[in-house]
């Protein structure tokens, strides 16, 4: 169990590469049902003016959030989590793709013990997603 | 075709009962690269209090899929799905989900704007367990683009 006295706004909590394949693209759709064809066709990901076929933001919101939950801990700690999509990740038929995932403290609720993770996740040393905040109650 | 501006408010009717799987929940848990043994292994999550495997956060979108079709398939909603860009995603916890859960999701469309030659569509998913008691909502921004791109 995290100590939530012992955390300060700005440490960095969690860091993690998550290097993804064509096929973790796959097992997320059939997974998650999003069968959309721009996250394993190429030519239908052109033909929508893509430059290849894409993870799905889903998938990105989805692995993104494991560093935080395996820091706390139980996952059921968290309360709260959201992001904004802002860059596609684009997985390359043969080397695939890596994010690597940041999290550190953003802001503390000192009444509520409640922390809130600010992630960072950075493709080819761009962010992806925006306002990815995860609240954690360590109460 | 423009998004039908008086979509904002409407509710949908709830979502046939989804029963939450525990080999769903690991099929998922490996799915998102979780590597956290309260997704995965029965005994580590009845050891931190719960009555089965623990769902990862982004599950919940398994059960609000429903309620996308639903606003998808809207005669009058006039949402291209060929322009459908998802935007952004919120999940706001009552409790985890847990595997045995018996879940139903109940979409109000919260907003509907217009920027710069686009629509956002805010789609709230009110998800509720078997006893009608709140679990999660799911909220999506889903961006459609506009013809002149």
């Amino acid at each position: 169990m995290v100590d939530y006295s012992s955390l300060t706004k700005g440490d960095v909590v969690a860091e993690e590469n998550f290097h993804l394949t064509r096929d973790n693209l796959v097992r997320y759709a059939g997974a998650s049902g999003d069968f959309n064809p721009i996250h394993y066709r190429d030519d239908v990901a052109v033909s929508v003016g893509l430059p290849g076929v894409l993870a799905h933001g889903m998938l990105t919101m989805g692995f993104a959030v494991q560093p935080v939950s395996n820091w706390v801990g139980d996952p059921a700690r968290i309360v709260d989590y959201q992001v904004r999509f802002t860059r596609p990740v684009l997985v390359d038929g043969a080397t695939g793709a890596d994010v690597t995932v940041t999290a550190t403290v953003g802001a503390l609720e000192d009444e509520t013990k409640i922390a809130r993770i600010d992630l960072t996740a950075k493709f080819n040393d761009e962010t992806v997603l925006g306002k990815a905040q995860v609240r954690v109650n360590l109460a | 075709m423009a998004v039908n501006p008086e979509l904002q408010g409407r509710v949908f009717p709830p979502t046939a009962p989804y029963l939450v799987g525990r080999e769903k929940i690991r099929e998922f848990s490996r799915a998102v690269l979780s590597t956290n043994p309260i997704n995965l292994d029965v005994d580590a999550a009845r050891a931190a209090g719960h009555a089965d495997l623990v769902a990862p956060p982004t599950f919940p979108v398994v059960v609000q899929e429903a309620t996308l079709a639903q606003l998808l398939a809207e005669p009058d909603a006039g949402i291209d799905f060929s322009r459908v860009v998802h935007g952004e995603q919120r999940f706001t916890y009552t409790r985890a989900i847990v595997a045995g859960d018996e879940l139903t999701a109940t979409l109000t469309v919260s907003s509907v704007k217009s920027l710069g030659g686009h629509n956002m569509v805010t789609a709230d998913s009110d998800i509720v367990d078997a006893n009608g008691k709140h679990v999660v909502t799911a909220i999506s921004t889903l961006v459609v683009r506009g013809d002149e791109d």
